[in-house]
């Protein structure tokens, strides 16, 4: 905190040399790059605005048109109101990513402890760069593996679940086989967001002041003591955010879900089931290449509300971080 | 606190302050221990997915990937015919992804010099904002931005490779912004100073001091921006389409790009066969999508390497 704040006072001291220069010289060029410069900032801002605007221009066609028209189109169901088709594509979205989210942010919160304080200093660096290019793999390539080698040695544990546990309504029998189903795509994501979570949390586990540690095991504090003491509470805001992170990806993420769920449009928590959930990315890459122009218009639509859903959750992400700059308690 | 009760009840002599310094606590100790083993397991069940996948993608891909392979594209393949290769996809995803750098690297960083030697007050704050905001677009939804900005102008159903390039753009410009503006911060402000006070214009110092001292710093950033969009498949999905044949012009018509490839092959599945059919494989398709992400993956970890090497490389001397 005092060092950006240091920074902020620092900078209005800096400042008028440059400005004395600038107003000195009849600098055409000086003028013309600052521009560019302001330019590209304002563009990035009209991108933004363009992307939503777009989006909603090209939806409006579906959001105007009556119940007969939409229901002409054969994947919208038959009564034709839009609330009806995108609300289980929400839903389906949304327990997609929190399912990603519960398997994937515990495991991720100890490799972040195994790498940053349980691991050999100089395995530690390797590790931490062997999951940077693993966030690099791209996603079509995950559902490659997903689909083809990682849902058939899944097919047995599924089925020992809902045998054993089926009496939960998550785990309802009987598991498909194949398993193309919302749990194996959850795993999937999991694997997928792993990396994110990781590094960052990573990061904010290592910015961790040296002295609250030392404090702690000083004190007596086994390893454990000390992590639980003096890491987790510094990191829990960091861990929140790249939580959010990795929500942020697993609702956007479009080809591991298309290339093994098997889709469905219903409100069913039946994780194990074939057919029954699908999320918006995934259903727009299906639909998309086959649609008429109305149904174009449909499919942006979902696009729209799924552009809305992540903008929250990134902004929110957004929120905890620079909550915690001004609350970190680091200094 | 356990312990001691159970001293004291059973009468066994104080223990001296040294003892009870010394003794280890054993509820204390036992849980550190399991919880060293949950935190080393976490990260071996973790690597399990990760070295299984990355193993898988150069075991089943090695089989296919040959010079032909490479040097061919789909036109004319069908069936389970022994033939048909990725060229048609490498030359789309060079020239897409070439055309995205193009546009995105001039707006990424001249934003990034806006936000660091230009920038105050609103709209400094509401730029840097959207541009985090921006990072968490979803892949999907850039291509239907990019597909509405050309379907509105040039009428529905339009495919072409510039669209593809704007849609990538659209998630490369962020990166290309955050890695940017670190590394223009990470110069000393002493160089600009120092420029300065000799009489030099604020642009040239910036051209001429800031970005040249920054400049590995910037390359690395554009490398990794360039392998984070490379494997991106949804929005090339609905902005380019899929097409069997070799495509090179940006401006016209369907272009195949190697993670569309990749889609398209798993999408068409097992091959049926005729048992007595000798030229047929059934797992033709299969085969090659894994060969395309072997060839993928290659791409993308040697770009993060090469950036890594340029980082180490060309980064300017530290310290005094």
């Amino acid at each position: 905190m005092s060092g950006q704040r240091l920074q902020a006072e620092a900078e209005p001291e800096l400042a008028p040399a440059p400005l004395s220069v600038r107003g000195g010289g009849h600098d055409r060029a000086g003028r013309v790059f600052r521009w560019l410069a302001t330019g590209s900032g304002v563009l990035i801002l009209a991108v933004l605005a363009a992307v939503a605007g777009f989006l909603l221009l090209e939806a409006w066609p579906a959001l105007s048109a009556s119940r007969e028209d939409l229901a002409a189109i054969s994947w919208i169901p038959d009564d034709g109101s839009l609330l009806g088709y995108v609300g289980p594509l929400v839903f389906g979205t949304v327990l997609a990513a929190i399912l990603a989210l519960l398997l994937a942010v515990p495991v991720a919160i100890g490799i972040a402890l195994f790498i940053s304080h349980y691991a050999p200093r100089r395995l530690a660096d390797v590790l931490g760069y062997l999951v940077d290019l693993l966030a690099a793999i791209p996603s079509v390539v995950y559902g490659l593996w997903g689909g083809l080698w990682l849902a058939p040695k899944l097919q047995g544990v599924w089925g020992w679940l809902s045998d054993n546990l089926g009496f939960i309504p998550l785990f309802e029998g009987p598991a498909a086989t194949p398993p193309r189903v919302m749990m194996t795509v959850g795993v999937v994501l999991a694997v997928m967001i792993l990396p994110i979570v990781t590094a960052v949390s990573r990061e904010v586990f290592l910015q961790t002041p040296r002295l609250h540690e030392e404090a702690a095991l000083a004190l007596g504090a086994t390893r454990w003591e000390m992590v639980r003491m003096a890491v987790l509470p510094f990191g829990r805001s960091g861990v929140i955010s790249a939580s959010m992170l990795g929500l942020g990806r697993a609702l956007g993420e479009t080809m591991a879900v298309l290339m093994i769920l098997s889709p469905g449009l219903t409100y069913s928590w039946a994780l194990l089931m074939a057919g029954r959930h699908q999320t918006i990315a995934a259903n727009i890459a299906l639909q998309f290449p086959e649609a008429n122009p109305l149904g174009v218009s449909a499919l942006i639509a979902t696009g729209l509300a799924l552009f809305v859903i992540t903008l929250l959750v990134n902004m929110a992400a957004r929120w905890v971080v620079s909550r915690r700059a001004a609350f970190s308690g680091a200094n | 606190m356990a312990s001691t009760d159970t001293v004291t009840r059973t009468d066994a002599p104080q223990p001296t302050t040294h003892e009870l310094l010394t003794r280890p606590d054993r509820r204390r100790h036992t849980v550190d221990r399991v919880m060293r083993v949950v935190v080393t397991l976490a990260f071996l069940v973790a690597m399990i997915p990760l070295v299984s996948l990355v193993w898988i993608v150069l075991s089943e891909g090695y089989h296919r990937l040959s010079p032909y392979f490479l040097a061919v594209s789909m036109r004319g393949v069908f069936g389970g015919m022994d033939a048909g290769g990725i060229y048609h996809a490498i030359v789309g995803t060079l020239l897409v992804t070439g055309a995205a750098a193009v546009i995105s690297v001039p707006i990424g960083m001249m934003t990034a010099v806006y936000l660091v030697e230009y920038g105050r007050g609103a709209l400094a704050r509401a730029v840097t904002f959207f541009v985090d905001v921006m990072t968490g677009i979803p892949s999907i939804v850039a291509g239907l931005f990019a597909y509405a900005l050309f379907a509105i102008f040039l009428g529905p159903g339009v495919r072409m490779g510039v669209a593809g390039a704007v849609a990538l753009s659209v998630l490369m410009i962020p990166v290309v912004v955050r890695s940017t503006e670190e590394m223009l911060r990470l110069v000393p402000n002493e160089l600009r100073e120092a420029s300065l006070a000799l009489g030099v214009p604020k642009w040239r110092t910036i051209v001429k001091v800031v970005l040249r001292t920054s400049a590995a710093g910037i390359v690395t950033g554009v490398m990794l921006a360039v392998a984070r969009v490379i494997g991106e498949t949804a929005p090339l999905l609905i902005t380019l389409g899929v097409v069997d044949s070799i495509n090179y012009d940006l401006f016209d018509g369907r272009m195949m790009t190697l993670p569309v490839f990749i889609y398209r092959q798993y999408s068409q599945g097992l091959v049926p066969c005729r048992p007595d059919q000798l030229d047929c494989i059934a797992t033709i398709n299969f085969d090659r999508a894994w060969a395309a992400a072997l060839v993928l993956v290659v791409i993308v970890l040697l770009l993060n390497l090469l950036a890594r090497v340029v980082a180490r490389r060309f980064a300017p001397a530290k310290g005094h």
